[in-house]
């Protein structure tokens, strides 16, 4: 991999830039350095946000002096190695699919020439990588899902879908974090809370992990969300830190 | 304690500090107040801490209802501030008895203003803030912006006075206008407009559009024209950056900017002007001008310095005094590490 281009985006930050396309092996250069970034601590350097194809490289502009910062990450570009493969995280997302958590299903399948079972079984047999989290909070942007399940948008998006939908749009999988409006067509929802701002850390994936989605039953997404329920519960009583 | 009734909300207000830092990574943008300078010279003047938290005002201000005496002070734009029958100027503290109430008559400059309480308004912090980001309903009051019945409390179960009146010297308080020169630097998609797209967007007059947002101010004017279409691959949004959408408008990124975006930037408004930048209203002009990173900094400097002059030299502040003694025990300090080295 050449050395990627050190922008200026404005007087506090800048950005590691490693090329303009959605491609894992880029990604991975991205978050290569994102890790390195951070165990290098810089004086100065306030946040580190990486996406598809950059790193933004957030600073305080009375301390740090983007020359030096540039040099200093050019150093840690070129020392960063390559990630562990070993050391992402496998994150199992379950999931009921169809029925009231995926409204959109009959339609996919048809959309597809599939039945529905298909598609859950396309859907949930393949690993998804985390290629950053943006949108909205917690939002993960997922890639590798099966052009044979691709299906447009929503003509009309709904005004309120649930926290924890799972839904398709174009050739993107996605879950929505929170209650929001959105026009991706809804196959499934999961118990687990994406976004919880009392936890730490607050998102449930960060980039570079991998989602598989498994299937469950209706009455085991219930069961997990009562699950859920409880184990904040007790974090609110000050009590689940620990748990 | 509770020091204040909300009787009514205003436009938009919401309870603000400096924003929370490192969470972008999690897709939650910074927040805090859109023009950071009036957050902090209204902690100054109120005898608080730079990160306390304020309500941020937008345009049409709350009427609020004192239960408490409290001292408080406003910063940042003229909304036409009145304390009971009198008006209240801008850039000053001032100490409120229980029953009275502070109302706004209308905007007169600028579009933000900054309302400080001595002892800082009290909510939970979320992600190491205290600011609200509405969209996600994070921070804050419950997330969301003062309606009428709330209550504004600070921490601790007495009232908190402060005992000298804080007052920045007239001549030092900005006017904001309604023509804004904002200084940029290009990138980081310089090298995605022409040449002549980036002459018209440094050249024009560009008006700030009604939906001008803590998400971000959209401006109207002649088209950009780009090199390669308005679409890239998202990367990461920083504070001022300007995006240009497919019609060839600009948008500037504000603290409630999406961590990530798909749109090319031309160029980044330097920090000190996003705060000026975040004073206009609908219908106000920008003009972008070009600067390079050392004439932001020597920008940052002065402004920084301008902010040191508001925490220090404001008449008869008990800050200030604390300062003074600082300063007098350094002095001391050094002189006796001189007068010892002296006899070695």
């Amino acid at each position: 991999m050449t050395a990627p281009r050190i922008l200026l985006a404005g007087d506090a930050a800048l950005v590691v830039e490693f090329g303009d396309r959605v491609d894992p092996a880029l990604n991975r250069e991205v978050r290569a350095l994102w890790r390195a970034a951070e165990r290098a601590a810089i004086p100065g350097v306030l946040d580190l946000v990486p996406t598809y194809r950059s790193l933004l490289v957030s600073y305080d502009p009375l301390t740090t002096d983007p020359d030096e910062l540039r040099e200093r990450l050019l150093e840690i570009d070129a020392e960063k190695g390559s990630l562990d493969p070993a050391a992402s995280r496998l994150v199992r997302v379950p999931t009921a699919y169809g029925g009231e958590f995926g409204p959109d299903l009959p339609f996919v399948a048809r959309h597809n020439g599939l039945t529905e079972a298909e598609v859950i079984e396309i859907h949930s047999g393949t690993d998804y990588l985390v290629y950053m989290l943006g949108f909205s909070p917690g939002f993960p942007y997922l890639g590798g899902m099966s052009p044979r399940i691709a299906t447009p948008r929503l003509t009309t998006p709904r005004l309120a879908i649930p926290a924890g939908s799972v839904g398709i749009a174009q050739q993107q999988t996605g879950i929505y974090p929170v209650e929001s409006p959105g026009g991706w067509q809804l196959i499934g929802r999961t118990p687990l809370r994406l976004f919880d701002s009392g936890r730490q850390p607050p998102a449930l994936l960060e980039a570079g992990d991998s989602v598989r989605f498994v299937p469950i039953s209706p009455e085991e997404y219930f069961e997990i969300e009562r699950g859920v329920r409880s184990g904040l519960e007790a974090l609110a009583e000050g009590d689940g830190g620990a748990a | 304690m509770i020091v204040a009734r909300v009787l009514d909300g205003g436009l938009f207000t919401t309870v603000q500090d400096l924003g929370r830092v490192g969470c972008m990574r999690y897709g939650v943008p910074p927040s805090g107040a859109m023009d950071r300078a009036a957050c902090l010279a209204a902690n100054a003047l109120a005898g608080n801490a730079p990160d306390a938290a304020v309500l941020e005002l937008t345009l049409v201000g709350p009427r609020l209802e004192f239960t408490a005496p409290a001292t408080i002070a406003l910063a940042g734009a003229n909304l036409g501030a009145h304390l009971d029958d009198e008006p209240f100027g801008c850039w000053r503290a001032a100490t409120v008895r229980a029953g009275q109430t502070l109302w706004f008559a209308g905007p007169e400059d600028g579009a933000r203003a900054c309302l400080a309480v001595h002892g800082g308004i009290d909510v939970p912090i979320v992600l190491g803030s205290r600011s609200t980001y509405t969209r996600a309903r994070l921070g804050g009051l419950d997330g969301r912006p003062l309606a009428a019945g709330d209550r504004l409390e600070i921490a601790g179960d007495v009232p908190r006075i402060l005992a000298d009146a804080r007052q920045l010297d007239p001549a030092e308080c900005p006017v904001y206008g309604h023509a804004h020169d904002i200084r940029v630097i290009p990138g980081p998609q310089d090298d995605r407009f022409t040449p002549a797209g980036m002459a018209t967007f440094l050249s024009s007059t560009y008006t700030v559009g009604a939906g001008a947002d803590r998400m971000g101010y959209r401006l109207a004017g002649p088209r950009i024209e780009l090199a390669d279409g308005a679409d890239i691959v998202s990367d990461g949004s920083p504070a001022g950056g300007v995006q240009v959408t497919g019609d060839g408008q600009p948008i500037v990124l504000m603290a409630d900017r999406g961590t990530a975006g798909g749109y090319v930037k031309i160029a980044t408004v330097i920090t000190v002007d996003i705060g000026r930048l975040a004073q206009a209203v609908p219908g106000d002009t920008v003009r972008f001008r070009a600067v390079t990173i050392a004439e932001a900094r020597t920008a940052l400097r002065e402004h920084a310095a301008w902010l040191e002059r508001i925490g220090s030299t404001v008449t008869g502040t008990a800050g200030a005094t604390a300062a003074a003694r600082r300063r007098r025990a350094a002095a001391a300090a050094a002189a006796a590490v001189a007068r010892i080295l002296a006899g070695r």
